[in-house]
């Protein structure tokens, strides 16, 4: 194996906090008229592709010719049997793929058309495949019109299309791709610093020297001048509301009964506010320049976040002077 | 124009930082200053290459500009590519005018998730991407099709991955990963970050003493459509080479950016790479793959080998997305040129 001279430039890690990520979504897409009309097609169990300016065969159709970049109208019947043309195998399946278990991807011409179409091969090893092998398409045993209508290829010439589905309903003009990600996020060396912080109760702003403005929560460098804000500063859980909001909106997801007022706290020592909540007066009392103080959650309820601070209340000391925060608006 | 400075972080599989790339880019740039003895006033435009999908977080790219520092403000761009195409785009910039000097940076931490299923999301996202189909995967069927067609042999890919003096025939010892791919054959996981000073004529000579000149810039791309094109060969990487060389195809060396090692087969023929060329002494990417940053590198790898005066000629080769869909290639020269 390659990579001779890595081990030699890894570094001492700081021990840095780490968790698991998982980032999920649905891409929502309109299809247009090409696709629209291969996954119509695909929806009752039949295949089409389209006709380029060179006269070839294109399947899947691609929206546009390749050459001319002219949009492509004229459609063709394939059949739902083929040739691979070029294949993988895959031992480890990942999440998402069409099979969890050991399988091969191709590249398969179907009769009739002069590309390939990338789809999955149900075969068991990967002695069982090879390039010029003939496949057949293995329909979903219902089909919504997406690629997955097409289940997989299998080996053998043999065309298993059940009776014709019904080819009414709408056409397809919309799919959906769920996307599903695991990452390990990490914090930096700094938001480790501040987040081991919280957990201890305290609030851990960042600057790069003594004559750096402090950061709250600190970041990986200073962004003034790139320089890093290794620097830590224990600060107050007291501070002066900058500016609000009174959120009178409902949303999916909201904990707190509207309205209820997400203001920008500036910890005292700090020089960049923080967005946190206002209770314990009316909506209608919070105003610039009110002093606050943290409430925080019982102790056992603590973790690893800023959350720790239910919220901020009003102390009832007098205003500050607008002098004083003007600058971290 | 000319690349007068590179720097990139330690080539490692895994390190300690954030997915917006600040730890690993605050040195790059602490390096840059001090090699060149210029501070980040003296750059007229920034521009980075990343991806979001990589760092699972959104606009990761604006967290990275900390890095920087943008107060006061800052001239920003951002390609959601290989940072070579953003070395691109700030040679458009410095040819238009518009700037005599720019700082080209980019990053990638690829150890936070499953690179070869993240990088499903460069695909077709209407037939292909549904069904999930990873990089090795796409790969593979690359690397299939040429040896299926005679073109190479998996003796020719170990042999890349070998390098010189390497051992072929324990390496086509090894199991497969992604039959035809064994794993010399795909680029390890790699975090990385790069960074590259650009400036213009005079102002150029003032910051280094032998700057390595961009003589010819120019990026095509194939069809997205996999199953409609020859996966053998790269059109789109032949005509990006004669556009820039001219049919001039002498280079002390080359750095060819291939993920995969049959890759790099296909990019030396496109170029048209002679003998006399030494490709990738820097080990390529299957020595070290910082995505997003390894095209960059490349462009890195090739300007100091002539800034430090051991090439006078050298052609350095990026590509991004899969089986290299898009090709971007770069002359640089020890003379002012034009």
């Amino acid at each position: 194996m390659r990579g001779g001279g890595r081990a030699a430039d890894v570094h001492t890690a700081p021990d840095v906090l780490s968790a698991p990520l998982r980032m999920r979504f649905d891409y929502t897409r309109s299809v247009g008229p090409t696709i629209g009309n291969f996954l119509t097609n695909l929806r009752a169990r039949k295949l089409v592709g389209a006709r380029g300016s060179d006269g070839r065969v294109l399947v899947p159709p691609p929206e546009y010719d390749p050459i001319t970049a002219d949009p492509l109208t004229e459609f063709v019947d394939v059949a739902d049997t083929g040739t691979v043309e070029s294949w993988t195998w895959v031992r480890e399946p990942l999440p998402g793929q069409p099979f969890d278990r050991p399988f091969a991807w191709a590249l398969i011409r179907l009769d009739g058309a002069d590309t390939t179409l990338l789809h999955a091969v149900d075969v068991a090893t990967p002695d069982a495949i090879h390039t010029g092998m003939r496949v057949t398409v293995r329909w979903a045993a219902e089909t919504t019109g997406s690629i997955h209508d097409i289940a997989c290829f299998e080996p053998g010439e043999k065309s298993g299309a059940p009776a014709e589905s019904a080819s009414d309903g709408e056409p397809i003009t919309m799919i959906t791709t769920p996307v599903d990600l695991a990452y390990k996020h990490t914090a930096s060396p700094q938001e480790t610093v501040y987040l081991r912080g919280l957990a201890e109760g305290k609030l851990l702003g960042g600057r790069t020297d003594a004559a750096g403005k402090v950061y709250f929560p600190p970041r990986g460098a200073n962004p003034t001048d790139g320089r890093p804000t290794d620097e830590i500063v224990e600060l107050p859980d007291r501070g002066t509301v900058t500016t609000f909001c009174i959120v009178n909106v409902p949303f999916l997801g909201q904990r707190i009964k509207p309205p209820y007022v997400a203001a920008y706290v500036l910890l005292d020592g700090a020089d960049i506010p923080a967005l946190h909540l206002v209770l314990g007066c009316e909506a209608s009392e919070v105003r610039m320049g009110m002093r606050v103080q943290a409430v925080w959650k019982p102790r056992e309820e603590w973790g690893f976040g800023l959350e720790n601070v239910d919220h901020f209340r009003p102390t009832g000391e007098p205003d500050a002077d607008y002098e004083t925060y003007k600058h971290h608006l | 124009m000319a690349v007068v400075g590179f720097a990139h972080a330690p080539h490692v599989p895994e390190t300690f930082g954030t997915t917006n790339g600040v730890e690993m880019l605050v040195p790059c740039f602490q390096q840059l200053y001090s090699q060149l003895g210029i501070t980040k006033s003296d750059i007229d435009f920034w521009c980075s290459g990343s991806s979001d999908y990589l760092a699972g977080r959104a606009f990761s790219f604006i967290s990275a500009v900390d890095a920087i520092g943008a107060v006061p403000p800052i001239n920003e761009s951002h390609v959601e590519m290989d940072a070579a195409w953003a070395l691109y785009e700030a040679w458009v910039k410095l040819r238009s005018g518009q700037a005599k000097t720019a700082l080209v940076y980019g990053f990638g931490k690829s150890s936070a998730g499953t690179l070869r299923q993240i990088l499903t999301m460069q695909l077709d996202p209407y037939l292909v991407t549904p069904l999930w189909p990873d990089a090795w995967s796409i790969a593979g069927l690359q690397a299939r099709a040429g040896l299926d067609a005679g073109r190479w042999t998996e003796r020719d890919m170990a042999a890349v991955a070998a390098g010189e003096g390497g051992d072929v025939e324990s390496l086509l010892d090894t199991p497969y990963v992604a039959d035809p791919l064994r794993a010399h054959d795909i680029a390890p996981i790699t975090d990385g970050a790069a960074a590259i000073v650009l400036a213009v004529g005079d102002r150029a000579r003032e910051l280094c003493e032998r700057p390595a000149w961009i003589t010819g810039m120019a990026h095509r791309v194939d069809t997205p459509t996999l199953g409609a094109r020859d996966l053998t060969v790269s059109p789109s990487t032949s005509a990006a080479a004669q556009a820039v060389t001219g049919g001039n195809t002498s280079f002390d060396i080359a750095e060819l950016h291939a993920p995969f090692s049959h890759q790099q087969l296909i990019l030396a023929e496109a170029i048209g790479l002679t003998n006399g060329t030494k490709v990738n002494p820097s080990g390529g990417a299957l020595a070290a793959n910082p995505m997003f940053a390894a095209g960059l590198e490349r462009i890195g790898f090739a300007a100091e080998a002539i800034m430090a005066g051991s090439a006078n000629r050298a052609l350095a080769h990026a590509t991004s997305g899969p089986a290299l869909q898009q090709n971007l290639v770069t002359v640089l020269d020890s003379e002012a040129r034009r």
